[in-house]
């Protein structure tokens, strides 16, 4: 069955449908009930699952993923919501050294499948902190899972895998994409899901990259926010005569290089693109693995599209500093001229 | 002592007097009137054998058999009378010091030595005990316990009307743990949830080298109120009390009338750990004063007093100590070191690339030695 849904839409069908699956599933944070969250992600949940599913929480991030732990001690599976990037580091402790390493430093003996959706990059015109790409600050540490949709499809399969998966996820949505609509098939991943393995081939999949747009010159690489704009880079880079691959992560961690490899030795050229700032980033922990594996394959160095080493500037400024269609398309420029 | 705030001892319960004498107390006598003799033997014993293993701990230290060692002496009251307190299903969450609290959760003693000789992280697994793992993050447990204690309230574990059934979550941590936000946070969630926890603060003076002064200018148990959380403080060297005021906490927290905060004033006789030097943070005269509280001398004065510890129930207690401090040398000695490859084991609960690609080089690695020596 094939549904039209935007993004936010797709998330909400699919924690729905996780709801409906395991009544074990709890969703904890700010104003995500009557109100349906700041984004209207939960929108209607607390009216139909009720107080004791959709809990509203006091205004504490570190509380809320640390006593969403306390109760997956006991088979809860929570789905954190955090309101906005740059209010996630009051947990940042609680995730890091908690809630990474617990599965770790009990000899598995302990689970933690705890869920943290976190809206997060910009493009929409918000204040500070209210726009930030913190996914490598997560990415860094062991013991979690990182992933995040470009498409409401993605979107609606990845958050019930995540759920599923019996390891902690960070699900990092794009806002600025919530609004844009797709086709969603939704009857896959319940049949995944339904499956004797279902946990497994979920989280499997969930650490797979997808190729968007076949291509053979130059490797574009990107996730989240920034695959509709590797997109329209193609596009218009075909007008010029470049056929650009573009690979969408869907999940950082694990990172699916080896598609990104795979490419790479055919294209020679890769570029990825990120709204997080490129010092120490996703992009340049993607270059270093195509740079050890692909070298001898590599026509021009992969160039990294990213922020910058500043923090997220005044919303006046953000088009600016986010990646834009212009500085993709200089970069596939550039690794093609080399 | 003259001493203020966190460092007072206005309004302790107390069952005991520091001589070992009853002390009748109108709420919470009746909380220990259950305990017979044969339980306060059983105290003395818990206490006396602990402070013996405790101190073998501290000697494998120093021979370098450990490589650090966190002392639980003089909290042997506290820990053993709250932990005696506890019953099916009730759950424990420990810092790092509760050595005592495990004990009466029949963990090994010996096996936590694991974790301090640099085998493993954690040590015992937590279900089967009602014993998490020691949080060395200070005050991050204080949320899993709560976390914990509002999932036991969905369980149906909290005032089912089978008062036998029913079980709270008991969270240990110091004096500076309370300056945590994780801590504050905590009774946020507990209080508005009025979930079964109740957290026992062993207000041991010191947070390493920092005096309670540093932390709190108000009695520690006084925080409670601004949470809506009833407190209470005790004499934390005096095991009946501290038992007794355990029990009623418990009891509040298992019938559904949400979380307590409890502050056992204590005294840490010994260094926060191995690797600190008291003598540079606080005096001779104050360690004196604290030695004549002995949490252990004083029950041995009310026993004694009471004809209740005879000469052969102490060398049946003494031959104990020796051979647990026997079985902890050996087998602290005889432990084998796992493969090295064992520390790429449980990252993951499911397959993870990084770490199989890690792992997979670190092999390849070790294998190229082999190799080597081979062909030598």
């Amino acid at each position: 069955m094939s549904e039209r849904l935007t993004m936010a839409g797709a998330i909400n069908a699919g924690l729905r449908a996780a709801m409906e699956r395991d009544d074990k599933v709890l969703l904890m944070g700010e104003d995500i009930g009557a109100l349906g969250g700041v984004f209207r992600v939960t929108d209607g949940l607390h009216k139909d699952f009720g107080e004791a599913r959709v809990m509203d929480t006091p205004l504490a991030e570190s509380g809320i993923v640390g006593t969403a732990i306390g109760m997956a001690m006991r088979g809860y599976r929570s789905v954190i919501e955090i309101q906005f990037d740059g209010f996630i580091f009051p947990a940042y402790d609680q995730i890091t050294t908690q809630l990474a390493k617990m599965h770790y430093r009990s000899q598995g003996q302990i689970t933690l499948p705890i869920v943290i959706r976190v809206p997060f990059a910009g493009g929409i015109g918000a204040v500070e902190h209210h726009s930030e790409s913190p996914e490598a600050l997560f990415a860094h540490t062991a013991g979690l899972r990182i992933v995040s949709p470009a498409t409401p499809q993605d979107a609606y399969d990845l958050i019930q895998q995540s759920i599923a998966c019996p390891d902690p996820v960070m699900f990092f949505e794009p806002k600025a994409r919530y609004w844009v609509k797709g086709d969603v098939d939704t009857e896959r991943v319940r049949a995944q899901l339904d499956a004797a393995d279902g946990e497994a081939a979920a989280t499997a999949e969930m650490a797979s990259a997808r190729v968007a747009r076949e291509g053979s010159d130059v490797t574009v690489v990107a996730y989240g926010p920034t695959v509709r704009l590797a997109l329209q880079a193609a596009e218009v880079a075909a007008t010029e005569g470049t056929d650009v691959e573009v690979i969408d992560l869907r999940s950082l961690s694990p990172m699916d290089s080896d598609t990104v490899v795979r490419s790479a030795k055919r294209t020679g050229r890769v570029v990825v693109v990120h709204e997080a700032p490129t010092a120490f980033g996703s992009g340049a922990e993607l270059s270093a693995r195509v740079t050890e594996e692909a070298f001898f394959h590599l026509h021009a160095p992969v160039l990294r599209v990213g922020g910058f080493h500043t923090p997220y500037p005044g919303a006046t400024f953000e088009h600016d500093y986010l990646p834009s269609l212009d500085r993709v398309l200089d970069a596939v420029d550039r690794v093609m001229r080399h | 002592m003259d001493a203020t705030g966190p460092l007072s001892s206005d309004g302790l319960v107390q069952l005991l007097d520091h001589q070992g004498n009853a002390v009748g107390d109108d709420v919470y006598s009746p909380y220990a009137a259950h305990l017979t003799p044969d339980d306060l033997r059983a105290f003395w014993r818990d206490m006396t054998v602990l402070r013996s293993w405790d101190l073998e701990a501290t000697s494998l230290q120093r021979q370098g058999e450990l490589g650090l060692w966190v002392q639980s002496l003089g909290q042997e009251a506290a820990q053993i009378g709250s932990g005696h307190a506890l019953r099916e299903p009730d759950f424990v969450f420990p810092s790092y010091r509760e050595h005592g609290v495990a004990m009466t959760r029949d963990v090994d003693l010996v096996e936590i030595l694991r974790i301090f000789r640099g085998l493993q992280h954690g040590a015992w697994n937590p279900q089967d005990h009602g014993f998490h793992l020691y949080s060395l993050v200070i005050g991050t447990h204080a949320l899993h316990a709560t976390g914990y204690a509002m999932a036991m309230d969905r369980d149906g574990l909290v005032a089912s009307g089978h008062p036998e059934r029913d079980g709270a979550t008991v969270c240990y941590f110091g004096d500076g743990a309370t300056s945590q936000g994780d801590v504050s946070e905590a009774m946020v969630f507990a209080s508005v949830h009025q979930a079964p926890v109740v957290f026992f603060v062993q207000n041991n003076q010191f947070a390493i080298s920092e005096p309670a002064t540093r932390q709190s200018r108000v009695p520690i148990a006084d925080r409670g109120k601004g949470f809506g959380i009833p407190s209470v403080r005790v004499d934390g060297n005096d095991v009946i009390a501290c038992h007794a005021v355990t029990q009623w906490a418990l009891q509040h927290a298992r019938s559904g009338n949400g979380p307590v905060l409890i502050e056992a004033f204590t005294y840490r006789m010994g260094a926060h750990t191995t690797s600190d030097d008291p003598t540079r943070y606080r005096s001779k005269a104050q360690e004196t004063y604290w030695a004549e509280r002995d949490p252990i001398a004083r029950l041995d004065a009310h026993l004694t007093q009471r004809g209740e510890l005879s000469d052969e129930f102490r060398a049946l207690v003494t031959a104990e100590a020796k051979a647990l401090g026997q079985r902890t040398r050996e087998s602290v000695r005889g432990w084998e070191r796992p493969a090295t490859t064992t520390m790429f084991d449980h990252v993951y609960a499911l397959p993870h690339a990084t770490v199989d690609a890690d792992r997979a080089w670190f092999e390849r690695y070790e294998r190229s030695f082999a190799d080597v020596e081979a062909a030598g």
